[in-house]
């Protein structure tokens, strides 16, 4: 049989208008054979939470270059744990400083990847990562 | 609790997961699909198809937000295609509808076509099932564009409604001869550009022309669906549409027209499954293969002989 696709959110949380890196890499993920759901600017956490279990995705995609990430990256992770859906792989990438990761990763993002990264070290990491079944 | 037991709570997540097993596994839903049968049928499926780009994703959005005003919950099933290339796809209808994200009272669920050509997924039939059972009053069915791939959500829906709009050209040409016959609504979109009044006239006039024998002629409506002007007479239209239905016992025939193919789709699907299974053990059909490129044997044949050996448990396919 053959093998299902990934399902992917990719969501561009708050009012950051950066939207080539999110498209850029929903078009990776997507020749990588994965079912990419590409919301659009300006999703609020709530939103993307809602999204994200209606849509039944494998993988939660952040995407911040504003520098609200301190905020918003939590609160998705505290809305995905108020609706028992964090068994699902939140990563997040962007324009983040070194010094914010840690506090990011205690709350739950598994992984941030910051300019530079190539989408294939992102596809590698989601293929490694998502939960299987 | 069951899935199913979830689904009829009305429990987002129990839909979604079911929709998953479905799309990726639908042997395994089965048991769960036939739990939730007697709970279908009263949700009413409105198929929206058109050119890409129409504007059907936020006409669909407009249409919800309307039906929500009326207390009438919402299912959307979304359709764009996957890449046969690579097996993905990017599903960005939602683009279209992110308000819709947080009402509980609407459920979205995108799906790649996944190698289906008629123009929406192999499971969509079932998502619609669920989305009924879960207790959504009107389910709208967005399918990719048209071309030659409209064909399979008249099968589907209960109202059809094509969207066309301003600009097409020539396209509009090759889509005419089509969409005649599944419309039962024409929207056109997009009626803040110019020319959206001629394609209007021009549909109204192949609505004169056409010599078939009408008891519903497709109404035309103008929208602007990014500003929401029109959409509650489209609304309406729907309304209308379900009621000419009802009233001619048109919408049983068109449903058991569903079972029909349905039906016979799990009986097809069932008895090719069994045959090749029974027929694969010890490369018997290889063997088979073989004797018809030598020539001992013609297709005709080789088909029959493999037909007689059907036992018949019926318990095979999806
Ligand atoms: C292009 C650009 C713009 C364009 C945006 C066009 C668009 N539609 O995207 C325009 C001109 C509109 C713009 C405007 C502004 N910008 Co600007 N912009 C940039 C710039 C130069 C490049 C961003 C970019 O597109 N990079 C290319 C993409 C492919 O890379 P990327 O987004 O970083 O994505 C990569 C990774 O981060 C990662 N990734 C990103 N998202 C995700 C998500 C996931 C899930 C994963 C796994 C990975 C991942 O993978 C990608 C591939 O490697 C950056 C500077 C920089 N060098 O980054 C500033 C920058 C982001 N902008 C900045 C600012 C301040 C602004 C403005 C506020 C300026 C102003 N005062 O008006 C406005 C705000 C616009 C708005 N509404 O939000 C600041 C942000 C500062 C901060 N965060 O503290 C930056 C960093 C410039 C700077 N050094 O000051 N900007
Ligand atoms: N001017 C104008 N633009 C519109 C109107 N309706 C939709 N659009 C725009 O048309 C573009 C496509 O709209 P969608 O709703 O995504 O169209 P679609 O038919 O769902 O597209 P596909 O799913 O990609 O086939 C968007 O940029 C919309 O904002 C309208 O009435 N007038
Ligand atoms: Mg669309």
């Amino acid at each position: 049989m053959k093998e299902r696709p990934i399902r992917v959110l990719i969501a561009k949380p708050g009012l950051d208008g950066h939207d080539r890196g999110a498209k850029v890499l929903a078009r990776a993920l997507r020749d990588a054979g994965m079912e990419v759901i590409y919301t659009g600017l300006r999703q609020t956490p709530e939103q993307i939470v809602g999204t994200g279990i209606q849509e039944d995705v494998d993988v939660i995609g952040l995407s911040i270059l504003s520098g609200a990430h301190t905020h918003l990256f939590p609160r998705v992770m505290e809305l995905l744990r108020e609706r028992g859906a964090n068994d699902i792989l939140v990563i997040g990438g962007g324009i983040i400083p070194e010094d914010d990761i840690p506090a990011l990763k205690k709350e739950g993002i598994a992984e941030i990847f910051t300019p530079g990264t190539t989408t294939q070290a992102v596809i590698d990491y989601i293929k490694e990562n998502v939960r299987q079944g | 609790m069951t899935l199913a037991e979830g689904i009829l709570a009305g429990d987002q997540r129990a839909i979604a997961r079911l929709i998953t097993i479905v799309e990726n596994r639908p042997r395994e839903a089965i048991p769960a699909l036939q739990a939730l049968y007697p709970h279908t049928g009263k949700a009413l499926v409105v198929g929206i198809t058109g050119p890409p780009g129409s504007g059907k994703s936020t006409l669909v959005g407009r249409l919800t937000k309307r039906l929500r005003q009326l207390g009438k919950t919402v299912g959307i099933i979304a359709v764009d295609p996957t890449s046969p290339f690579t097996g993905g796809a990017i599903l960005g209808d939602r683009i279209r509808m992110q308000d819709l994200a947080t009402d509980p009272g609407v459920y979205i669920r995108s799906m790649g076509t996944r190698g289906s050509l008629g123009g929406l997924a192999k499971a969509t039939h079932n998502v619609i099932k669920i989305l009924d059972a879960a207790g959504k009053d009107y389910i709208f069915v967005e399918t990719v564009g048209v071309g030659q791939s409209e064909v399979d959500i008249v099968k589907t829906a209960d109202t059809t409604l094509v969207v066309l709009v301003p600009g097409l050209g020539d396209d509009i040409q090759t889509i005419k001869a089509g969409i005649l016959e599944i419309a039962d609504i024409f929207v056109v979109n997009k009626a803040d550009r110019q020319d959206a009044g001629r394609v209007v006239a021009e549909l109204e006039m192949m609505l004169d022309l056409s010599s078939k024998e009408v008891e519903w002629r497709p109404p035309v409506y103008s929208t602007v669906a990014t500003s929401g002007k029109g959409i509650d007479a489209v609304v309406e239209g729907i309304e209308q549409h379900i009621h000419y239905l009802c009233q001619n016992s048109k919408l049983e025939a068109r449903r058991r027209e569903r079972y029909r193919a349905e039906i016979m789709n799990i009986v097809k699907e069932g008895i090719i499954t069994q045959l090749l299974d029974f027929w694969s053990v010890g490369g018997k059909l290889e063997t088979l293969l073989a004797e018809v490129a030598a020539r001992e044997k013609d297709p005709y044949a080789a088909a029959w002989e493999i037909m007689q050996t059907f036992t018949g448990n019926g318990k095979g396919g999806s």
